[in-house]
């Protein structure tokens, strides 16, 4: 079977997709990667579609769930290097994956995170003290 | 049926020379206030398209069965009628001069039918409505060729104005520009949201400003694709900045019941840009007057 490689960098968990998703991948990419969340401690998540022709209504929402649940855990979760023609297929169905952070590609992407964790962080030193 | 038809042809090979003068004549007589006065009529030019096209059409006389130009044995003249209308579209003559050099070709035609098969009245008869039908096939298809042409040349164009109008300029590392002109309609507001999406992933750039300052006129549908692209542009990793919003346009917005919700918007280009600047963490000063 197939399976998307989850990888650890730093304090991020790095997911890159490179083959066409179906409906069963994307549902165990959402399983796995949120047990590594848990297990490894993972603030940030990235997630690298740059690879991705097409995008259905189902794996778009998956994204979607699965940026909110890692929410739950604690994970900021950031879509890296999306396509044009995938950005537009989105918008026409309707999927604007609100309260998601994207950014252009991978190194944009953990400068992203870099800020929003250092924010969080001063934020939740401010409240503690 | 066959020996008929061969002796058209026989004919037509007999007295090209004849034929070709009466026809010039003919066609001269014509056109005497449409083709002389603008000077585009040649007249050694007209001799050998017209010489050109008797030949081509003898050969096709006396291989046909069917005077019918759309099969196999007139390719010759398909392909040369085309040439032609190319060559007469690219100078400039109207549709109607085009069909005209063909249509011409009947009288001086007929002239020679009568005088040769007098003898025999009911092939005559025969002889003249095959012969016009053919001319007519020949007339309508240039004619057609010529529309097309013209078709052609006005798609290449709408083409090349899609591409014109909807340049993506780059204006600082990391800052795009959209400049909008004139009115959007669905295909060429698509086209520019392509555009504009394609050039972000292209410079990897996280700031886009949509300038509509030329924009004349939005409505629902137009407002409704320029969120779409900011949506796009937003899902790809790049904010989106709407500057150039008309007084007139804010109103009518607001009328219409449009919201430009979490997009930020400004009254013209500078604002965006010293906007998009701040945002990327550019600092601009200003240096020391010098006198």
């Amino acid at each position: 079977m197939e399976k998307i490689p989850i990888i650890k960098i730093d304090r991020f968990l790095l997911v890159s997709i490179q083959v066409d998703m179906h409906d069963n991948l994307a549902l165990s990419l959402q399983d796995e990667l949120l047990t590594k969340i848990t297990a490894t401690g993972a603030k940030g998540v990235l997630i690298d579609i740059s690879m991705l022709d097409i995008v259905d209504s189902f794996i778009g929402r998956i994204l979607g769930s699965i940026a909110e649940m890692a929410k739950i855990l604690d994970a900021e979760v950031v879509v890296v290097g999306m396509r044009p023609a995938v950005a537009i297929t989105m918008v026409e169905l309707g999927l604007s994956l609100e309260g998601i952070r994207t950014a252009l590609d991978v190194d944009k992407g953990i400068k992203l995170l870099n800020t929003v964790l250092d924010e969080r962080e001063n934020i939740d030193g401010r409240v503690t003290r | 049926m066959k020996r008929q038809k061969n002796l058209v042809a026989t004919m037509i090979i007999e007295h090209e020379g004849e034929l070709l003068i009466d026809w010039l004549e003919e066609r001269s007589r014509r056109n005497t206030n449409l083709m002389f006065n603008s000077g585009l009529f040649n007249k050694e030019e007209f001799e050998r398209q017209a010489s050109d096209l008797l030949k081509i059409f003898t050969k096709g006389l006396k291989e046909d069965t069917v005077l019918d130009i759309a099969t196999d044995e007139w390719a010759e003249m398909r392909d040369y009628l085309s040439e032609l209308s190319n060559d007469k579209a690219a100078k400039g003559y109207s549709a109607t001069e085009t069909a005209i050099f063909v249509f011409t070709l009947k009288k001086p035609l007929f002239k020679l039918l009568s005088r040769e098969i007098q003898a025999h009245p009911e092939q005559l008869t025969n002889d003249v409505w095959e012969i016009t039908a053919l001319i007519d096939q020949l007339g309508l298809y240039i004619t057609e060729r010529f529309i097309k042409n013209r078709e052609e040349i006005i798609a290449r164009q709408q083409d090349e104005m899609l591409e014109l109008s909807t340049p993506v300029v780059k204006l600082w590392e990391g800052i795009l520009v959209l400049p909008l002109i004139g009115t959007l309609d669905s295909t060429r507001t698509q086209i520019v949201l392509e555009s504009l999406l394609e050039k972000i992933a292209a410079t990897g750039s996280n700031i886009a400003i949509i300038d509509i300052t030329g924009v004349s006129v939005i409505d629902t549908l137009v407002a409704q694709y320029l969120l779409k692209a900011v949506t796009a542009a937003r899902l790809m990793g790049a904010e989106c900045i709407i500057s150039g919003i008309s007084p007139q346009i804010a109103q009518t917005m607001v009328q219409l019941g449009v919201r430009f919700t979490d997009v930020s918007t400004k009254a013209n280009l500078s604002d965006a840009f010293a906007e998009a600047l701040k945002r990327s963490g550019v600092v601009v000063t200003k240096r020391q007057e010098s006198f």
